[in-house]
């Protein structure tokens, strides 16, 4: 039980932000409280996969864009001029469509929500089995190339493609009604409930992955961290544990694509950039690798202090330069700095030397 | 309880075991001595199915285990120390013997008593249990890689250069303790550079030149064996009367 008990305190505190947001009337806050939620759900999905299992992906904006920009462009694009044939008729029948009215009355048919977030998890899940097989046979810095030029792949298709609007991105994602009620969107109405959805989720996948981590496969992991040889001959099947977990953060990543975009209402190009993985990759570091709270702390710190705009147009070499800085003084992360010996250290002793 | 038979494997193109036939009974302390590039390694990753073969068989059990996953292998009861010890450094002694029972999957109703077997066999680890695996000295390190081995409860024990980088003293402890593992009713599979300490302990011995192997028989035979005494135990025969006269 004793691994839940931060969960507690996370879900006190995270219904705590809120109440001292609606008192002090600073609920603007919760906007950006509710993006940093969605990146951290790629984050701590990036930390399982790199901080437990110790493979470095530069790709995870990637599976973040083919979420989002899957999701969005289902929802978005019109089949009501393929309405009459087959396959597009047979949707519909099935119940997998909604029709709705556009601004000039017109009658929009899209892919339902749901439809569209299930495809788009399934689509990142499948090209992360596809890729990770042979890919994951790489080691430390080959792969990560190799995981940086997919993400540069999955960029390229977004910034090309007139399905996903080219440099524009998609936008005029609709609202994505989970369950009746309980509705993602970035209506200003809807903002605390979204905030609450947001960290719910985070919330589950957190849950989900500590006791990942506490099992049996969490060993694994932890094995083929610390030597691929010995876990192999511990009778860990290595490459299984690597794919699982790959994919697991994969469909974590896509989850928060989805839901991301249809809370903006919109996604870019700039969502799929490489830079976006380097500062994931950043985040997990300066969190402490194998260290989910580390990774969810500092990721929604960090997210919400650039989309605050404190970093200004810096903000990436901000991130860069966080980086440097704790790769020299904290390898280990920032939470794991033994700030408390050092203070020891400048305490004068009890016992003196008389 | 293992045997192999005209067993060919390698890396890509290249051709590193060639024909090796041997066999291992119950009880057994077998030692596969040679020198470096003769092919130990790749010939106990094969039998351990982390190299796959590309001819021949290797029988455990009367089993072909020859096209097995390493995982199963384990799991029937063959593991591998793998050279070098490969801690897992930055997790504590415990955590690393618990991985060692990675594939006895009902672990947790005798955990504890699963590690006292191997705080019986190896003390120091009970000293050291909750130490991260990485700051035990080399001989420490060796008796770890051991103890995770034998949580998977092995039938057959691979062992890897154990000697490899620790000091003569401890050398005499660890081949000790194989000694003790043999008495306790395991069969041990030893590779080894350290021809002489090897034979020493072993019942069987054979010799891998190249890929082939080119001797065996009792490890007394091969230790009294001039051309096992020229190129393995450094000492050569044919000049030794002359050496002694220039001493």
């Amino acid at each position: 039980m004793r691994q839940y008990f931060p969960l507690c305190i996370f879900l006190a505190l995270v219904v705590l932000i809120q109440l001292v947001t609606q008192i002090t009337e600073t609920a603007f806050y919760l906007t950006q409280l509710t993006m940093s939620a969605y990146y951290s759900l790629l984050i701590i999905g990036l930390c399982t996969i790199m901080g437990y299992a110790g493979q470095i992906s530069l790709g995870h904006a990637g599976f973040f864009a083919i979420g989002g920009y899957l999701s969005a462009g289902l929802t978005t694009h019109n089949l009501q001029p393929f309405a009459d044939t087959g396959i597009t008729s047979l949707l519909d029948k099935a119940g997998l469509l909604v029709s709705s009215k556009d601004l000039y009355g017109d009658t929009l048919l899209t892919v339902h929500p749901w439809i569209a977030c299930i495809v788009a998890i399934s689509t990142a899940v499948i090209i992360a089995l596809v890729l990770g097989g042979p890919v994951l046979k790489l080691k430390g810095h080959y792969l990560a190339m190799a995981t940086l030029g997919f993400g540069i792949i999955i960029f390229r298709i977004a910034m090309a493609t007139p399905y996903f609007g080219e440099a524009d991105g998609l936008s005029g994602v609709p609202s994505f009604t989970l369950l009746p009620g309980i509705t993602v969107s970035g209506d200003f109405g809807a903002r605390i409930i979204n905030y609450y959805i947001a960290w719910g989720t985070v919330l589950i996948g957190m849950l989900l992955l500590i006791n990942l981590v506490n099992s049996r496969m969490g060993r694994a992991l932890s094995a083929l961290h610390g030597s691929e040889e010995a876990a192999q001959a511990m009778g860990v099947n290595t490459a299984r544990a690597k794919l699982l977990t790959f994919v697991l953060s994969a469909a974590y990543a896509a989850l928060a694509g989805v839901l991301l975009t249809h809370y903006n209402g919109s996604i870019g190009p700039g969502e799929a950039g490489v830079m976006k993985s380097v500062r994931y990759v950043a985040i997990v570091a300066i969190g402490g690798m194998a260290h989910l709270w580390g990774a969810l702390i500092i990721g929604t710190l960090l997210n919400f202090m650039s989309m605050r705009g404190l970093f200004g147009s810096y903000d990436d070499a901000v991130f860069g330069i966080i980086l440097i800085l704790i790769m020299l003084f904290a390898p280990q992360g920032l939470l794991r700095l033994h700030i408390w010996k050092h203070i020891q250290k400048i305490k004068p002793k009890k016992h003196g030397t008389a | 309880m293992l045997k192999i038979k005209n067993l060919e494997a390698g890396y890509g193109k290249l051709r590193v075991l060639k024909r090796i036939s041997m066999h291992i009974d119950t009880g057994e302390i077998v030692t596969i001595i040679g020198a470096n590039g003769a092919g130990k390694t790749t010939l106990l990753y094969t039998i351990a199915g982390m190299i796959k073969a590309t001819a021949g068989e290797i029988s455990l059990y009367n089993q072909n285990i020859i096209r097995t996953n390493p995982e199963s292998i384990v799991a029937a009861g063959c593991s591998l120390v793998p050279e070098g010890r490969q801690m897992f450094s930055t997790l504590s002694v415990k955590e690393n013997l618990v991985l060692g029972g990675y594939v006895q999957r009902k672990q947790k109703v005798d955990q504890k008593e699963e590690l006292q077997k191997i705080y019986d066999i190896f003390p120091v680890l009970k000293e050291r249990e909750d130490q991260l695996a990485g700051t035990l000295s080399g001989g420490e390190q060796q008796m770890l890689a051991m103890g995770r081995a034998l949580m998977a409860h092995p039938k057959l024990i691979m062992m890897d250069e154990p000697s490899t980088g620790l000091a003569p003293l401890i050398v005499k402890d660890i081949f000790a303790i194989i000694n003790r593992l043999r008495d306790a009713g395991n069969t041990v599979l030893l590779v080894e550079q350290n021809a002489k300490a090897a034979l020493a302990i072993a019942d069987r011995g054979y010799v891998l030149e190249t890929g082939k192997i080119i001797l065996q028989g009792p490890a007394e035979d091969l230790l009294n064996n001039q051309d096992v005494q020229r190129a393995y135990l450094g000492r050569d025969v044919s000049t030794e009367g002359a050496q002694c006269e220039l001493d």
